[in-house]
């Protein structure tokens, strides 16, 4: 099945690809994993691709034998903040993927979930608080605040960074600060939300010259209960169902919902969105990547298979369109 | 949206039901994914324990090599015994002659690096849910290797002379209380890894005594007893013992890791065992490593190269130790090794080193956190520091963003709650109490 919107571009003389992967986040290895996934499928779609780290050498790589295309596949900041993709922007470089501004808004959880809330997107209430509200106004009364306002359980994270790094779900206000501290560990200012029961599910989304629509929406359900890092990186901790076990008309919702996040984080040719659907089959948007994850247990190349796709092709697809928009 | 099709499921893995039960547990870890950060050229990796091999005579290996090649190499590029080859185990007798080891080459079995003969010997002795009694800590893959053989690894605790007779003692007589069957007491006597301590001569006395009366084996690991920085080389506990001791040895530390090349010195019947393991392991181990360390050995002054390796890591120990007194927060504890490659650092009071390790990749310094030289989630309090592998400039760098990374994870927790570090100035752990 060939998905309509998505055409065979050809990648004769489309030029050199580079795939960005790696980097000094805490997401390095994921995050080259998914790089090397990604130019195996663009080899075999034809494209010439390298893949490159981000180094000192970086800039003198692609400045030196200048690429038709880059492919930010960086995981973490600053691939997903917006900041490297600045960068490719002053050089003149065409890349896959989202502007700078919009990776800004996008990586920052607080910030992107107010902007999807306001198109009317379901989002767990939260506080996104730094280390010094606590340091200054002692913690015993903040935590208590914070419990107050959002009840129990609750998901603690930081605020910036993805793959569950530093997330904890916390059932009683006593282990509260050790998910405080677990979140700082990876950020200054740590996302504090009230936990949604329900069935987890990741939306791909793709946008090319037909607009932004979803791919089957996949449905992820750890054994341990919480997709944490291993749950996510070790093959068989987690079983998945595509499309998620839900009626076609949540999962229209949900697939509404992955499209209006990224059309309101004004975010291009591809995204992730990580949703929470609660019993009365309510979609809440938890966070969304603009660098999804493409190992061999992310879900964005399931969700690509399962819409008869190749994820070659796709990127190839894609890396084509970035070079039309120049 | 396509119209829906029914589910499909997948755990990505067509391979699982298929796995063997010791294998449950393998699982993608935050602290590996860490590490892939930590090999990156800016971080000051105070990790791995890596050897500093740049500090050999690479001209006159690299000749070793080419001449071996010319010369030999119908033989070097050949199958060989499963034993070793009997020119090294020869050699190998000079090479432990310092530590006091004496044996004939046929108790000798040549190993793939010693831990291919940490390996055989549990494969040789234990059952699943046998009980190897270990040091706490102790040395993260061998840890490794007795669980993939199910063993039921109980730790026995450990002070400023390493493993505690007392303790031991009381160990074997609860497991045997409990109705568990002991197989090996597992020991790294000298410059021990990670924990940097060294076992003088009246401990390892009484440390046979205890294993020999409860009519156990133990296993003697000693990679690093060539090392020490004062050129004292303790006597290893096989002097004392050639019946009831396997003695594991190296030339990873004093030659080159990447060679590949160790051994085991094991009573008769064990050897024979050894041997056949071996065999079926790997065949034999490599005839071009084995030779090119033979050629080593005839040809070099490998004794003066030790003595250069333990200036580099003394002069690197020196770097680590000075910053740490001058750098680390109040209630900051450290070993003292007097050789070997690593110091055990216990943190203020609150800290998890496990859960700060984000942080210190962040400011780009890494370490290894304590729970993983444990097999019961103990250690969350203390790291692991080596030494032998950056320049001392770098570890006095490591050491001042890990200083820094100490202060901020403090400020977090004492913000939280947690214990209050003790106000009690830095400094080694002398009175090193427990380690456990």
């Amino acid at each position: 099945m060939q998905h309509k919107g998505l055409r065979r571009m050809s990648t004769a003389n489309q030029g050199r690809v580079v795939v960005l992967a790696g980097g000094l986040s805490p997401e390095r290895d994921v995050s080259m994993r998914s790089g090397r996934r990604v130019a195996d499928a663009l080899r075999a779609a034809g494209v010439d691709v390298d893949v490159l780290d981000v180094d000192a050498h970086l800039l003198a790589g692609l400045s030196g034998d200048r690429p038709a295309c880059v492919v930010p596949l960086l995981h973490g900041a600053p691939g997903e903040d917006g900041a490297i993709r600045d960068v490719l922007v002053a050089l003149g470089l065409p890349f896959v993927g989202s502007g700078p501004s919009a990776c800004r808004e996008a990586f920052d959880k607080p910030i992107a979930s107010s902007l999807v809330a306001a198109a009317g997107v379901a989002v767990p209430g939260s506080m996104a608080l730094p280390h010094a509200t606590f340091r200054e106004l002692g913690a015993a009364a903040v935590l208590d605040a914070v419990v107050d306002r959002l009840g129990l359980p609750l998901m603690v994270k930081p605020t910036r960074g993805g793959s569950s790094l530093g997330a904890t779900v916390v059932r009683s206000a006593a282990d509260l600060p050790a998910a405080m501290v677990a979140a700082y560990a990876y950020n200054d200012i740590a996302l504090i939300e009230s936990f949604v029961a329900g069935v987890e599910v990741a939306v791909s989304v793709v946008d090319d010259a037909d607009g932004p629509r979803a791919l089957p929406v996949v449905e992820v359900a750890p054994d341990g209960g919480f997709y944490d890092y291993g749950a996510r990186y070790t093959a068989g901790a987690t079983e998945f169902f595509t499309p998620a076990r839900l009626s076609d008309d949540v999962l229209a919702a949900c697939a509404a919902t992955a499209v209006t996040v990224h059309r309101e984080l004004r975010l291009r040719d591809w995204s992730r969105s990580d949703l929470i659907v609660d019993a009365s089959g309510t979609p809440w948007f938890l966070e969304v990547n603009v660098a999804p994850g493409m190992t061999e247990t992310s879900t964005y190349p399931q969700a690509v298979l399962a819409a008869g796709l190749d994820l070659g092709v796709l990127t190839a697809s894609l890396v084509h369109q970035a070079m039309s928009r120049g | 949206m396509e119209p829906t099709s029914p589910p499909t499921s997948t755990r990505l893995d067509p391979w699982l039901e298929s796995y063997a039960a010791r294998t449950r547990g393998l699982t993608a870890s935050q602290v590996r994914a860490l590490f892939a950060v930590a090999s990156r050229p800016e971080v000051v990796s105070l990790a791995g324990g890596m050897p500093f091999v740049s500090a050999l005579p690479l001209d006159a290996v690299a000749e070793t090599v080419a001449r071996l090649i010319r010369e030999r190499g119908a033989v070097a590029l050949q199958y060989g015994s499963g034993q070793g080859d009997v020119r090294l185990r020869e050699q190998i007798l000079d090479v432990m002659a310092p530590v006091g080891v004496t044996a004939h080459p046929d108790d000798i079995v040549v190993t793939a690096g010693s831990q291919m003969a940490l390996d055989l010997v549990v494969r040789v002795f234990c059952d699943p849910g046998d009980v190897v009694l270990v040091e706490a800590p102790t040395y993260v893959t061998a840890l490794g290797v007795f669980s993939s053989y199910q063993c039921e690894v109980v730790h026995v605790p450990m002070d400023e002379e390493g493993l505690r007779p007392d303790a031991l003692r009381e160990a074997v007589a609860a497991a045997r209380a409990a109705g568990k069957k002991v197989k090996l007491v597992y020991t790294i006597p000298s410059f021990h890894n990670p924990a940097g301590v060294t076992q003088g001569p009246a401990r390892r006395t009484e440390v046979l005594e205890v294993v020999q009366s409860a009519g156990l084996l133990l296993l003697e690991d000693d990679p690093y007893g060539l090392l020490g920085f004062d050129g004292t080389v303790p006597r290893a506990i096989r002097a004392d013992d050639s019946e009831g001791v396997i003695y594991l040895g190296t030339f990873s530390k004093t030659i080159a890791a990447g060679l590949r090349v160790g051994w085991a010195v094991a009573p008769h019947g064990v050897r024979e065992k050894l041997v056949l393991a071996n065999e079926t392991a790997t065949l034999c181990p490599s005839n071009l490593t084995q030779m090119t360390i033979s050629d080593y050995l005839a040809t070099q002054p490998w004794f003066d190269q030790v003595k250069v390796f333990r200036e580099v890591y003394r002069e690197r120990r020196d770097a680590l130790l000075e910053s740490l007194e001058a750098l680390m927060p109040a209630g900051t504890r450290w070993t003292v090794p007097a050789g070997g490659f690593y110091s055990w650092v216990t943190l203020p009071e609150g800290l998890d080193a496990t859960a700060m390790l984000p942080r210190a990749v962040a400011a780009l310094v890494a370490y290894v956190p304590g729970t993983g030289f444990y097999a019961d989630g103990q250690g969350r309090e203390s790291l692991r520091l080596s030494y032998c592998y950056p320049e001392p400039d770098r570890i006095r760098e490591g050491v001042r963003r890990l200083a820094g990374v100490i202060e901020s994870e403090l400020e977090v927790v004492e913000t939280f709650g947690s214990p209050r570090a003790r106000a009690d100035r830095p400094g080694p752990s002398a009175p090193y109490t427990d380690l456990a």
